[in-house]
C-alpha cells in the first residue's frame, strides 16, 4: 500500500505495530503517548487482536510477558515516568528472551517532570534500563512515516534474536501530523510461525518453560553469554544510520529523533551561510552505529552532538570515534526544543574551539 | 492387588524442594489431579511465583512461565487474553498475591479474568525467611515483628477472599484448608470446582487455601497443623464467600 495519510505520529505508531502483525497490546494512560492506546482499543479488535487498558504500567508489561510467551506479537506504549515503571517486566522479557516491541514517547524529566519532547531516557533506553546484563533493539524515528514503519523492524529484529525491542520517540513527533506512507504489505497475523519457545495448548509435544532464572551453579552465567553473543551479532548486522551533506562537512552534527528534526534545520541555515555542515543521524541507538560514524569522523574535523538531555548519546559517540577528533555538545534538556540559529552558533563555536580544550569533555 | 492411587500424570516425577510439613506439595498434588480428571493438562498453562513456589515450573507436566513478584494475574491475563482455548492458573503465596501483587489480584478479579488463581495463606513468608506476611495474625511474631504483629505499628491481616467478594468480577471464591485430610478433600473439589469454573467461561476464580509452614513459624509439623485450625481458622474463615451460581454467602 503506497497511499499517503495525513496521521499524527502517534496513531502512525500504533497502526504500523497492526500492519507489522501486532495482535495484543496492553497500556495505561499517561501523556504524550495516549494516542497510542486510545488507538488501538478501537483498531486492535477489529484486526481481531486484544486490547486491554491495564491498571498500571507494572501490569501492562507483565501482560505483555504472558502474552509474548505465547508467540503472539504484543506491544505497549508509554512515557518516560511509565517507561520506569514497565523496567521490571522489561528485565523479565529480556531474561527469558521474549521478544516484546515497546514505545517510549518521551516527556521531560526527571521525576515528574513535564510533557513536552525531551530525550532524557536514552541512557535508560541503550544502556538497559532494567536491572541486570541485558540489551535493548533501540530504534529513533524522526518523521510520522518512520514511526509507523519502524515497528515491523522492531518485531523483525526482536524475533529473530529473541530480544526485546523499543522505540525511542517523542512528545513533539508523537503529536505531530504528517503525511505517512506505509511500506510493504500489511502482515498476516494468522500466517507468521509459532515459535518453537512458544507456551500455549500443547496437544503432542513435551511441556515448555519460559522463565529467566537457573540458580544452579554457573547456569545463569551460560545463559547471559549465549545472549552476548546474540547482542553482538546484532551489533554486527543491525546498526542503521542517515547521512547528509556529510562528504565535505567540517562539522558533523550527530543527532537523532526530534534532535535530528531540529538539526537538520541548522544544517540548511549553516549551509546558506556557507558552513560546511553536515548531519549524521543514528536510526538504531542500540547499536549504535559506530562503523559508519567513524568513517565520518575521518573525514571531518569535529562533531557536534545536538541532543535533549544533559549529554548522554554524547557518550556513545565519544567511545565509538575513541576520541579521534573534537567532540562538543549542543544541549537543552528541559523539555525545550534547540533552534537551527543556537545550534549554528553552536557550529560556529566549534569551528573555533582548540582541540585539545574540548576533545574527550563536555 | 487393588491400586487405589497413584501420582497423577499431571505432576511430574522430580524430587520437590519444599520443607517437611509444609502444604506446597498437598496443594501441587491436588491441582494436578484436577488436570488429569478434567482432561485439561494439554492445554494447561502454570504460572509460578516468586516465594517457597518459584520452582512449581519444575513440578507440574504442562507448560508453564516464571514471572515477577506478584505480577501472576497480570500474566496469567496476557496469556489467556492472546490463546483464550488456554486453561490458565496462576499459583500464588501471601506475599505475592496480598502484597506486591495486590492491584493485579484486585483488577484480573475486577475484569472477571476467565483465569484460575490458588493462594497458599501460611501467614508467613517463607522463602526469605519467615519476615511478616499481610496475613500474619495479629500478636504472631516473625523477623520483622519480633515482638509480634503490633496493630498500631504493622496494621491488620488482609482477608482476601472478603475483600474480592466485593467485585462483581469475581465469580467463585472460597477459602479451604489442608491441615486435616478431611480438608485437603473438600480442598480438592474447591480447586476443581475453580478450573471447571474457567472451563466453562464463567470468569475469575480464586481458591484461598490456609496452610502450614513449619519452618517459618517454628513449631513441629503437627503443631503447625494445630496452628492452622485453632488459630488461622477463626481470623480467616472457611466458606464459599462467592459463587456465581449461588447467592453470595458471608462465609462459614
Amino acid at each position: 500500500m503506497s497511499d499517503k495519510l495525513l496521521m499524527k505520529g502517534n496513531d502512525a505508531l500504533a497502526e504500523g505495530a497492526i500492519r507489522a502483525g501486532c495482535r495484543f497490546f496492553a497500556g495505561y494512560p499517561i501523556t504524550p503517548q495516549n494516542e497510542v492506546p486510545e488507538y488501538m482499543s478501537w483498531r486492535m479488535p477489529e484486526a481481531g487482536g486484544a486490547f486491554i487498558q491495564a491498571e498500571s504500567e507494572v501490569a501492562a508489561i507483565n501482560m505483555l510477558f504472558g502474552a509474548a510467551a505465547t508467540g503472539v506479537r504484543s506491544m505497549t506504549s508509554s512515557s518516560s515516568p511509565g517507561i520506569s515503571l514497565k523496567q521490571e517486566g522489561i528485565s523479565y522479557c529480556a531474561g527469558a528472551d521474549l521478544p516484546i516491541f515497546f514505545a517510549n514517547v518521551m516527556r521531560g524529566g526527571p521525576g515528574l517532570g513535564n510533557i513536552a519532547g525531551a530525550q532524557g531516557d536514552y541512557h535508560q533506553s541503550v544502556r538497559g534500563g532494567g536491572h541486570g546484563d541485558y540489551r535493548t533493539f533501540v530504534m529513533a524515528p524522526y518523521t510520522a512515516s518512520e514511526m509507523g514503519n519502524f515497528p515491523r523492524k522492531c518485531f523483525e529484529v526482536g524475533e529473530k534474536y529473541r530480544i526485546p525491542s523499543m522505540i525511542l520517540t517523542d512528545g513533539v513527533l508523537g503529536q505531530m501530523m504528517e503525511p505517512v506512507e506505509f511500506q510493504g504489505e500489511p502482515v498476516d497475523a494468522a500466517k507468521l510461525p509459532v515459535p518453537e519457545w512458544a507456551i500455549g495448548a500443547n496437544p503432542g509435544r513435551a511441556r515448555r518453560m519460559v522463565g529467566s532464572y537457573d540458580l544452579r551453579d554457573g547456569e545463569l552465567e551460560k545463559m547471559v553469554l549465549e545472549r552476548v553473543k546474540r547482542y553482538k551479532q546484532i551489533e554486527e548486522k543491525e546498526s542503521l544510520c542517515e547521512l547528509k551533506m556529510c562528504e565535505d562537512a567540517e562539522v558533523v552534527l550527530v543527532a537523532y529523533g526530534i534532535g535530528a528534526r531540529a538539526s537538520l534545520a541548522a544544517l540548511k541555515l549553516a549551509r546558506e551561510q556557507g558552513l560546511k555542515v553536515g548531519l549524521f543521524r543514528p536510526i538504531t541507538l542500540w547499536p549504535f552505529p559506530k562503523k559508519q560514524l567513524i568513517e565520518v569522523a575521518l573525514r571531518a574535523k569535529s562533531l557536534l552532538v545536538v541532543e535533549l538531555s544533559l549529554g548522554q548519546m554524547v557518550d556513545d559517540v565519544k567511545l565509538s570515534i575513541d576520541c579521534r577528533i573534537p567532540v562538543h555538545l549542543h544541549s537543552r534538556p528541559g523539555g525545550v526544543i534547540p533552534t537551527g540559529e543556537e545550534i549554528v552558533e553552536s557550529v560556529r563555536k566549534a569551528l573555533k574551539a582548540g582541540p585539545k580544550e574540548v576533545a574527550c569533555s563536555r | 492387588m487393588q491400586q487405589v492411587t497413584r501420582r497423577p500424570k499431571s505432576l511430574l516425577d522430580v524430587k520437590m524442594h519444599y520443607c517437611p510439613g509444609c502444604g506446597h506439595g498437598i496443594v501441587h498434588r491436588l491441582v494436578a489431579e484436577c488436570l488429569d480428571e478434567l482432561g485439561i493438562a494439554k492445554r494447561t498453562v502454570g504460572v509460578a511465583p516468586v516465594g517457597c513456589s518459584v520452582f512449581a515450573d519444575h513440578y507440574f507436566d504442562c507448560d508453564m512461565i516464571q514471572g515477577a513478584h506478584g505480577r501472576g494475574p497480570a500474566i496469567a491475563t496476557g496469556i489467556k487474553r492472546s490463546k483464550p482455548e488456554c486453561i490458565v492458573f496462576s499459583y500464588q503465596g501471601d506475599g505475592d498475591l496480598a502484597s506486591i501483587g495486590m492491584a493485579e489480584t484486585i483488577h484480573s478479579a475486577a475484569r472477571s479474568e476467565n483465569i484460575t488463581i490458588v493462594f497458599i495463606n501460611n501467614a508467613i513468608y517463607g522463602m526469605t525467611g519467615g519476615q511478616m506476611a499481610p496475613t500474619t495474625l495479629i500478636g504472631m511474631p516473625s523477623t520483622t515483628s519480633p515482638k509480634g504483629r503490633d496493630v498500631k505499628v504493622n496494621g491488620y491481616p488482609i482477608k482476601v477472599c472478603e475483600l474480592l467478594s466485593q467485585l462483581e468480577g469475581a465469580r467463585y471464591l472460597e477459602r479451604t484448608s489442608v491441615h486435616t485430610a478431611a480438608h485437603v478433600i473438600k480442598t480438592k473439589k474447591a480447586l476443581k470446582k475453580a478450573f471447571q469454573y474457567q472451563v466453562d467461561g464463567k470468569g475469575f476464580a480464586m481458591v484461598e487455601v490456609l496452610s502450614m509452614c513449619p519452618t517459618n513459624l517454628g513449631i513441629n509439623a503437627r503443631d503447625c497443623a494445630k496452628f492452622v485450625g485453632e488459630k488461622m481458622m477463626p481470623v480467616y474463615p472457611l466458606g464459599v464467600f462467592k459463587d456465581a451460581e449461588a447467592p453470595a454467602a458471608g462465609g462459614k
